[in-house]
């Protein structure tokens, strides 16, 4: 379906990546923030509530992470496309609440405008040491899905890509900025309403005595109901069965789990987006995401004027992680290069899934700026020179 | 004649309050003599009373004993996380302000960990009506010391006894901001139906807090017999005082239980503070949230 | 003639006692006989005081006894 053209800022606009994502949002037709403020993701949220009540929706900023993360998902289930904004320690918090908006399938986005860390950190420069957090924060086997924009453009598009895979697989989406991207400004081009898409939520179409919560047609994602629309429904994040009720037994556990799962790796060929650039005939590829990936293409274009054949890969999708994607490019060139604003997270994913075909480099940063494109062609060029023994 | 003709087949003779409960899922898990049962039962008779559209209403708990009326009610209802009742239940309202929000949790769940939203939410007057029933412990998890636990219980973590002073919550939420405070015991069944009814009749904060008996963990670890022992203690050692000051109804193991409506107050709730804010500010430029269609 | 008229689910009483305790009128008092789960549920002692007031209702916290009004003596047209 189009988008609700009261939410959307069509026109030509020169903004940061914060800002961007605040109309990305708007445009994706959530009418409902709940957030607390944490450097250096403030200013999307204080644009939500500058704009929402022009637009008609509620911004609410609550005493904490723990209540904001839990108060965009009730009003999820009052029938709002919800999100919230954060940083690591916010980020921190909020993980209770990421683990059951995955269990009760509650369709939500958590944007993480990734700092230094741990800890404090550093409040107001970039990392990208969330990577990991994003998919394993909470406790217990769950699925999510993690997209990575590069640029305020993408702050804006993907936002709304976000908040659509949130309502097609019924689950939390981690929006994974950093503070680079967040806070510089581009040029932003928002098309009108009718040129954008979103997905609207999976509503049940069942009367009340057929309806049953969790209930699944063999697409592993069940159709949702709204309080106050009669259909008394019980939600929870115990081990549920199909009626919503807990079902404590390890049959429904392995149930259960297994669907979560499964809902998101069964299709990551859908899910999965990366941008691609000659992979054909590479001997390296160079694998980033976020605005290492702008820093990268500088190394990447320095190597190729020294005669190196260098692919880029530029993850789009973090999780679920293109294994297949690797594992097919691991068949053919001789090593991936993995630069990363953090001490080496993606990079394992990387490492795990070309599984000894390609050999994987690392290039590491603490954090708090941007990599020298210089200390990514060197590792580029060491590993073009890379033999087996 | 009339005497003997049986009339079970023509008008069966159904409790009143079985439409309220998800009966197949009847027995329920709490113990014999825990109170939390007679209070869903005061609850579903107060529903009946207020004649509420049950369509409109949605009901929030949190985790413990108490969490699990939710799993129990037939209504549209969350069992959330330990101690976030209260700002689901306020994401669910401000989305949906049609919604009769419930938020039905334990005096742990409350006022520990939930402690925080309980009084912001009380601040702001977010239009909730709150159930806290008030065990003095924290029993799912077996019997562990409580902010409401009374001095010189014996509980698992205090177990040479407890020796903190305890939350005296209706002060507690009175002071945070709350328009409606009341509190009743599991002996008070008409009266809590009430005050229950009342909230309902109310726009604001509104917190209601039940003392029920714990007979597997409180009652038993600190020789008070088993529930029905608790129920004979409420009867006898309650003292109705409405409109009591909240700073002198705070709670001992074994004196006297002050019950009644404390507070009943008027001030304008979160929603109307926002709406006449943004009207005054925007003018023309404030957009009223549309209704959340969302399919 | 007894004014009300008591009903129990014998099956969800857990026989903490509220009932026989609280019943105004002594009508119940708990039985010898056992439910499945091994509970002695209450019983009728003194139908004839039943006055239907549904305290026992009320106070039940396993939503296993209540009692309604009779149906009023003398019947409709003949």
């Amino acid at each position: 379906m189009k988008a609700d053209p009261r939410g959307v800022l069509t026109g030509t606009h020169f903004m940061d990546g914060d800002h961007a994502c605040c109309e990305g949002a708007l445009a994706a037709g959530s009418r409902f923030a709940a957030g607390y403020p944490i450097t250096p993701s403030t200013e999307v949220v204080e644009r939500f509530a500058s704009r929402v009540p022009t637009v008609g929706g509620t911004f609410i900023q609550m005493e904490d992470e723990l209540a904001a993360s839990i108060t965009l998902q009730g009003a999820v289930w009052a029938g709002a496309k919800a999100f919230t904004v954060t940083s690591g320690p916010g980020f921190s918090l909020m993980m209770e609440h990421i683990g059951y908006a995955a269990m009760t399938e509650t369709p939500c986005v958590f944007v993480d405008v990734q700092r230094g860390g741990p800890s404090t950190g550093l409040p107001t420069l970039p990392a990208q040491a969330d990577m990991m957090q994003a998919r394993w924060g909470s406790h217990g086997d769950y699925e999510i899905i993690a997209l990575c924009p590069n640029s305020p453009q993408e702050c804006f598009d993907l936002t709304i890509k976000a908040f659509n895979l949130a309502e097609e697989f019924r689950v939390p989406v981690m929006f994974m900025m950093d503070e680079c991207v967040g806070h510089m400004t581009e040029k932003v081009v928002i098309p009108p309403a009718d040129q954008i898409e979103v997905v609207p939520r999976r509503h049940t179409h069942k009367s009340v005595d057929e309806y049953l919560p969790y209930a699944t047609n063999g697409d592993m994602v069940p159709e949702m109901a709204h309080a106050g629309e009669g259909y008394n429904f019980h939600v929870t994040g115990l081990t549920h069965d199909e009626h919503g009720y807990p079902n404590m037994t390890l049959p429904t556990q392995d149930k259960l789990v297994r669907r979560l799962q499964n809902k998101i790796l069964h299709a990551v060929d859908r899910i999965a987006m990366f941008e691609e650039e000659q992979l054909e005939g590479a001997d390296v590829v160079v694998v980033s995401y976020g605005i290492t990936s702008r820093v990268a293409q500088r190394a990447i274009e320095a190597a190729r004027k020294q005669g190196l054949r260098v692919g880029k890969l530029r993850l789009i999708t973090a999780w679920p992680f293109p294994e297949k994607k690797i594992r097919d490019l691991a068949a053919n060139v001789k090593a991936f290069v993995v630069p990363e604003l953090n001490l080496g997270q993606m990079v394992r994913e990387v490492e795990r899934t070309a599984a000894g075909q390609a050999k994987t480099f690392a290039v590491s940063h603490a954090g708090g700026g941007v990599h020298n494109p210089e200390d990514i062609l060197k590792v580029i060029v060491e590993a073009s020179r890379w033999r087996t023994a | 004649m009339a005497d003997s003709l049986n009339t079970d087949i023509l008008n069966p003779v159904v409790n009143p309050v079985e439409a309220f409960l998800r009966s197949d899922r009847m027995p329920h898990i709490w113990c014999p003599g825990c109170g939390i049962g007679t209070t869903v039962n005061s609850f579903a008779r107060a529903l009946i009373e207020s004649k509420i559209d049950l369509g409109s209403l949605a009901l929030v708990s949190g985790i413990g004993c108490t969490g699990r009326v939710a799993g129990y009610v037939k209504l549209d209802s969350f069992h959330t996380t330990h101690g976030r009742a209260i700002p689901f239940a306020t994401g669910l309202k401000l989305a949906n302000p049609k919604l009769n929000v419930v938020v039905y949790s334990g005096d742990g769940d409350l006022s520990a960990i939930g402690g925080n939203h309980l009084i912001h939410a009380a601040r702001r007057n977010i239009d909730l009506k709150v159930i806290c029933v008030n065990n003095l412990i924290y029993a799912m998890t077996g019997g562990q010391t409580a902010p409401t636990t009374p001095d010189h219980s014996t509980t698992s973590t205090n177990p040479y006894g407890v020796f903190e002073p305890s939350f005296n919550l209706p002060h507690l939420v009175e002071a945070a901001g709350a328009v409606y405070v009341a509190r009743w015991t599991t002996f008070h069944v008409r009266q809590l139906s009430r005050s229950i009814s009342e909230a309902f009749q109310k726009k604001g904060f509104s917190f209601i807090e039940v003392i029920s008996p714990c007979p597997t963990l409180y009652q038993r670890r600190n020789k008070l017999g088993d529930g029905l022992d608790a129920m004979k203690y409420y009867k006898e050692k309650s003292k109705v005082r409405h409109g009591a000051p909240t700073n002198e109804v705070g709670l001992t193991m074994t004196g006297e239980i002050i019950v009644g409506k404390f507070v009943d107050r008027d001030r304008p709730d979160y929603q109307t503070m926002m709406r006449t804010q943004y009207a005054e500010s925007l003018g023309e430029r404030f957009v009223e949230q549309a209704e959340m269609v969302c399919s | 003639m007894a004014k009300g008229r008591v009903s129990i689910v014998v099956e969800r009483c857990k026989a903490c006692g509220f009932c026989v305790e609280f019943c105004p009128t002594k009508v119940l008092a708990l039985s010898s006989a056992f439910n499945s789960k091994g509970y002695h549920p209450p019983h009728v002692v003194h139908p004839e005081k039943c006055s239907g007031c549904d305290l026992c209702g009320m106070y039940c916290p396993d939503f296993a006894i209540f009692a309604t009004k009779a149906a009023p003596a003398g019947g409709g047209d003949k």
